[in-house]
Formats: C-alpha cells, sequence, structure tokens
C-alpha cells in the first residue's frame, strides 16, 4: 500500500485528503441549507436532493460523455425537487420538517428508482488538478489532486457572504427570514423570495451530489450518501448561519469523515465501523454544546421554523 | 350556530376522508409515474394487491410486515402529540435489536424458553427507550433539536450494529452478511396456531391500544397533550414538562425497540444488517398518514406492510427495481403533506351557512 513509504504520515496526509474531498459535498449542502434557511425555510429533504443531485450527474456524465454537463443536470435536478419543497411548505399548516422527511424518502427513491441502470457502468469522471507531480509519492500524489468543485465552493463562501451583506437581494432575504412583517412593509414578496432561496439551495446541494459521484468516491451505488445532507443542516446551526462559517465546519466535519479510512490505511482495522460513527458523534456533541434550552442561538434568523 | 354534534360528526368524517382521499390520490400520482417508466399502471395495482391481500397466504406477508411498522410508527405518533417532531425509530429499533440478541445469546439454551423471550422483549423495551428518552433529554436540557438529533442517532445505531456483528458478536460462518451467532431456535418467538404470523403482530395491536388509552383516557397522556398544544401554558399550569418529555420519549423509544426485538427474536434469529431494512422510516410514515392516531396507525401499518410485501413481485412481474416501493411511500408522504393543510378549507365538511373558505392563493413561480 502507498501508506507503507509515509508510514505514520500516512494519517494526517489521508485526513487532509478526506478534508478536501469529503468535506466538498458538506460544504454544497451547507450552503445551500444556508441560503433556504436565511428565508425562515428549513430545508431537512437535502439529503434527498444531495442523492438525487448525485444520481443525475452520473447519469448524464456516462450518457453524455460530459461530466460538467452531470453537474449542470445534477444543480437542475435539485431544482426540481426544491420547487416541490417550497411549494408544500408555503401551504397552509403544512410542516415544514415534516415534508422534509417526506422529501428524503421520495428524493431518494427517485434516485435510487432511476439510478439502478447506472450502478455498473463507470461514468467519466471530473477533472482534477493535481499539484503533487513534484512530490514522488503517490499517497502525496493523491492528496493533492484538488477537485474544481471544491475551489468552487471554497470561492462561493466569500461569494455568498457578500451576496448577504452587500446586494439588494441578499437584503431581501434576510428581512423575509429575519422578519417577515418589516420584509412585507418594503414591498417585498414573502413567497417569491423562500420560493427562490430554496429552489437555489436545492441547485446548491445538487451540485453537492454531484461531487461525490463524479469526484469523491466517484461511484454511483445506494449507499453514496451516509447522511451528509442532514449533517449538513446540523452544521448550518453551528456556523450560525454564516457562510465563511460553514466552510471552515465543513472542512471539519470532512476530516472527521476522513477518520476512521486513514486510520485503517495504517494498519488499525480495530473499531473501524466505530469510527465511522464519528462524525455524527461530533454533530451530536457539537450540537449539544451550541444549544441551549433558555435562549436561542445568536445569529439565527428570527422567523425560522416559526412557520410565518 | 351549529350543533356540537353535527360539527363532530363533520370532523370525524374529514379526518377519514382526507387521509383515505390523499392515499387514493398517490395512488393515481403512482399510476402515472408507473406508465411514465413504461409499466402498465393496472397491471401494478393488479400485482399490488395480488401480493398484498390477495390470498390468506400473502396476507399472512402483510400483517409480517406490520407486526413492526406498528411499533416504529408509535415512535413517531407518541412524541408527536407533545410537539416533537421524532425520526429516531431506524435506531431505535437497530438498538431494541442488539439489547435483544445480547440477552437471547447470554440466557438462550441456559434458562426456560419463556424467560429468554421475555428478558429480550424487555431488553429491546430497555434498550430502545433508553435511545430516544436521551433525545428528549436533550431537547429538555440542553434545547437540541430533537429531530436532527433522533436521525443523527440513527446512524449511530448502524454504525454500532456493524462495529457489533463485524468484530465482537461476529459469527465465523456468516460471510456475506455479517451476522451474530444466532439465538437457539426453541427461544424463537413462535407463531400464531394455525398460521406463519409471529407474536409480533399481537405485540403491535397491544402496544397500538395501550397507547391510545395512555394518550386519550388517563391523567398522563391529558397532561402531554396540553403541553403538547402550549407548552407555557402547561408549565404555568405546573405541569413537569421535563418528566413528561422524557417519559413520552421513552415509552416511544421502547415500542421501536420492541419491534428490534421481534425482529431479531421471530424474524431473524440473529442480528444484522437485515434490521435496518426501513421499517424504521416506513413507521414515521405510517405515524404520519394515521395523524399520530395509534389506532388509525394498526390499521395503516397493515396497509404499508402490504405495500413493502409487493415489493419483490413488481420486481419479478414487471422489472421495476425495488426502490419502487420508496418512490410510492414518498409520493404518499408528500400528498399526504399537502393534505393537512385541507383540513377545514374543504366545504363539504362543513356546515351549509358557514362562509366559504377564500380560495387559497396560487404559489407564485
Amino acid at each position: 500500500m502507498a501508506a507503507e513509504t509515509v508510514g505514520w504520515w500516512g494519517v494526517p496526509l489521508a485526513i487532509a485528503a478526506g478534508t478536501m474531498r469529503g468535506g466538498t459535498p458538506f460544504l454544497f449542502v451547507s450552503l445551500g441549507e444556508c441560503l433556504t434557511e436565511k428565508s425562515g425555510k428549513i430545508n431537512l429533504g437535502l439529503e434527498g436532493t444531495l442523492l438525487t443531485g448525485a444520481m443525475s450527474a452520473y447519469a448524464i456524465s456516462y450518457l453524455t460523455g460530459s461530466p460538467w454537463l452531470g453537474v449542470l443536470m445534477a444543480g437542475v435536478s435539485g431544482m426540481a425537487l426544491g420547487f416541490i419543497h417550497a411549494w408544500l411548505t408555503q401551504q397552509p399548516k403544512v410542516n415544514d420538517v415534516a415534508v422534509g422527511i417526506a422529501m428524503i424518502i421520495f428524493g431518494s427513491g427517485i434516485a435510487f428508482f432511476l439510478g439502478k441502470p447506472f450502478i455498473q457502468p463507470s461514468a467519466p469522471q471530473l477533472p482534477t488538478f493535481d499539484l503533487g507531480g513534484w512530490s514522488s509519492i503517490s499517497s502525496l500524489q493523491e492528496a493533492l489532486r484538488i477537485s474544481p468543485l471544491f475551489l468552487l465552493g471554497v470561492a462561493l463562501a466569500p461569494a455568498m457572504t457578500w451576496f448577504f451583506k452587500s446586494t439588494r437581494w441578499g437584503l431581501f432575504i434576510r428581512a423575509v427570514g429575519d422578519s417577515p412583517d418589516a420584509a412585507l412593509a418594503m414591498g417585498v414578496s414573502i413567497k417569491k423570495v423562500r420560493m427562490l432561496s430554496i429552489i437555489a439551495g436545492s441547485f446548491l446541494a445538487g451540485i453537492g451530489g454531484a461531487s461525490l459521484s463524479l469526484y469523491y468516491p466517484g461511484i454511483w451505488s445506494e449507499r453514496i450518501s451516509t447522511g451528509q445532507g442532514l449533517m449538513a443542516v446540523a452544521l448550518v446551526i453551528f456556523a450560525r448561519w454564516q457562510p465563511m462559517q460553514c466552510l471552515y465546519a465543513s472542512l471539519l466535519f470532512g476530516g472527521a469523515q476522513a477518520f476512521g479510512p486513514a486510520l485503517q490505511s495504517v494498519g488499525i482495522t480495530q473499531g473501524y465501523y466505530l469510527f465511522n460513527a464519528a462524525p455524527y458523534i461530533l454533530t451530536l456533541g457539537i450540537m449539544i454544546l451550541t444549544c441551549s434550552p433558555t435562549r436561542t442561538i445568536s445569529g439565527a434568523p428570527g422567523a425560522l421554523g416559526s412557520g410565518s | 350556530m351549529q350543533s356540537p354534534r353535527r360539527q363532530h360528526w363533520g370532523k370525524t368524517l374529514e379526518s377519514i376522508c382526507l387521509p383515505v382521499g390523499a392515499l387514493l390520490f398517490s395512488l393515481v400520482l403512482f399510476g402515472i409515474f408507473c406508465a411514465a417508466v413504461g409499466s402498465n399502471p393496472f397491471e401494478v395495482y393488479a400485482s399490488i394487491h395480488k401480493a398484498a391481500f390477495g390470498n390468506w397466504r400473502s396476507f399472512q406477508n402483510t400483517l409480517i410486515r406490520a407486526a413492526p411498522l406498528m411499533l416504529t410508527a408509535l415512535c413517531t405518533a407518541l412524541p408527536a402529540r407533545l410537539g416533537l417532531v421524532i425520526i429516531g425509530n431506524e435506531g431505535a429499533l437497530v438498538m431494541g435489536g442488539i439489547g435483544a440478541i445480547i440477552v437471547g445469546l447470554g440466557l438462550g439454551g441456559n434458562a426456560p424458553p419463556l424467560v429468554v423471550q421475555i428478558g429480550m422483549a424487555l431488553a429491546g423495551l430497555l434498550f430502545g427507550g433508553l435511545w430516544i428518552g436521551a433525545v428528549g433529554a436533550l431537547r429538555h436540557y440542553r434545547g437540541v433539536n430533537e429531530t436532527i438529533s433522533s436521525l443523527l442517532m440513527n446512524y449511530i445505531a448502524i454504525a454500532f450494529l456493524n462495529h457489533l456483528v463485524n468484530g465482537p458478536m461476529k459469527d465465523p460462518s456468516s460471510l456475506n452478511k455479517p451476522s451474530s451467532f444466532p439465538i437457539p431456535a426453541v427461544d424463537m418467538l413462535g407463531v400464531l396456531p394455525g398460521t406463519r404470523i409471529h407474536y409480533g403482530l399481537i405485540y403491535g395491536i397491544v402496544a397500538c391500544v395501550i397507547a391510545y388509552v395512555l394518550i386519550q383516557r388517563t391523567t398522563f397522556g391529558f397532561a402531554a397533550r396540553t403541553a403538547g398544544g402550549n407548552i407555557r401554558a402547561a408549565r404555568i399550569a405546573g405541569l413537569p414538562v421535563g418528566k413528561l418529555t422524557m417519559a413520552i420519549c421513552f415509552l416511544a423509544g421502547s415500542c421501536a425497540g420492541l419491534a428490534g426485538m421481534v425482529e431479531v427474536a421471530a424474524v431473524h434469529g440473529r442480528a444484522n444488517e437485515s434490521l435496518n431494512a426501513g421499517y424504521g422510516y416506513s413507521g414515521i410514515l405510517v405515524a404520519f398518514i394515521a395523524r399520530y392516531n395509534p389506532l388509525a396507525a394498526t390499521v395503516v401499518a397493515v396497509l404499508l406492510g402490504g405495500i413493502l410485501a409487493s415489493g419483490g413481485i413488481l420486481q419479478r412481474v414487471h422489472n421495476l427495481p425495488d426502490a419502487t416501493v420508496l418512490v410510492f411511500q414518498g409520493l404518499v408522504f408528500l400528498v399526504v403533506m399537502y393534505s393537512e393543510s385541507l383540513y377545514g378549507r374543504l366545504a363539504i365538511f362543513k356546515e351549509r351557512h358557514e362562509v366559504k373558505p377564500t380560495r387559497q392563493p396560487a404559489a407564485v413561480v
């Protein structure tokens, strides 16, 4: 194995590589969720969107030979699911958390159903930037193979911060999420802003799915997503609804996910399956530490989950 | 003014007709979906009906699947009365199964079968109960969102199960599907006389009836419903909201845990990945369609059990992938969610002289 040449250095190296690889889906989904929640709605169904995105990206890449077309299609299929979520959650008396659960089941059902023929064939993968060409160590080269999607996500985080802070549309979204009454007084259509925010957020989540099937792990199977879409919802709370914090949190989660496989690569297989639970335990631990029964979390959009 | 009796009937009719209507409408949507992928929808309906309810043999299959669904549905339905959305059914089921297999392997062969079975059931109840009880405690003491935490705990439970069946509990003879050692055959849960249906069905029905009585007919249930309706009013009235939360969550989790015990002790005889086969997630759907009513959940569980039972035939006869059942469940769930918004808005369930509801404005795209 490659790890033999670098010995114990393989562990931090594999974690660093996993941070960038495994963090990419987290990054897109959490930015999408951040955008959605800023407008005052929760989309728990991004897990289903992620799976549908992964499936469509893989299928389109296989059928057309163009992985970038696959990425685009992943976003578009995400938008379709986002539209269903946005329309349903804006009906009176409909609980957005419950619709989210329904969307997880529906989205994964659609993804597994339509994705069945694509489990066997191998689709063209996204090209990567190989920054490790100077090194002769293969595992270092492997770790420095960076996806353009990762870089895109990293660039998106500050762009979204700027969008919320300095643009007219960013202000509308914040107003709708923080105080729908004020937004109404400004003459902003709450329904329209929320509809667009949810659809745009789902577009990003779909692209997160594309990074799963076309970059890492780079396959399509029914077990490709292991709750990243859900963890991203918790991650947004941890990140206090700030896009830059979402970036850091996504990297942390990507690293946590790589922990088990990294240890396995140097021969520690004891408790491999337990280490697989690391990201979930980390998420839960973070939620326990950051939540409080007495006060609402600072930074939370005022109308979030209030149903108004 | 309308007479209270009349209004009562209108409401009852509404709460029966809307879910049934939602189910029928989702069947139509599912038919359109089948037609779109090239299958004849009427043949698919006929196959589902035949596989689920066509004859006594297939109906037994349906009932065997309905048993764990009744129990896992309670895991969502009970906390819902407190206003909590808990979807950790799958995790609680897995933990219950783990508890049952630990006791089953520990006591099996050393004690009378009845003692082993009671021990396994208690362990299932306890493990599942503590699992969801912890979700309730986190909600009450730390304000952690119960939906997300319970969902995360599903993954933790499944990882724990994988760890056990790949490591400490692994039966070396189970190669393709890592499993625990089997419990002795004499300690398995029996079947109802003259059928293939195991006693889990009785567990499910009894649990649903107890849950109904507990919620609707006792002061404990009244307190829970009060806290679910208005938590501040409940606090002012001096209700122990924290204790209620944890008690309800414990009961909810123990029902799902019992489902895990039933799956281990009556179906698989060992613990393996068949435990997390989706009964937990389907149980959520049962609870939502039944509108958190435990008695209605028994009926819905049988319906959904039938649909799950038809997965195999859809694959064999119509060449539809096994995810077809998942698509159908998703459609039902979405339509049921939409039907929530129709309560109190349909004129047929209202008095004549009442003001007709204003038409909802179309969603802005």
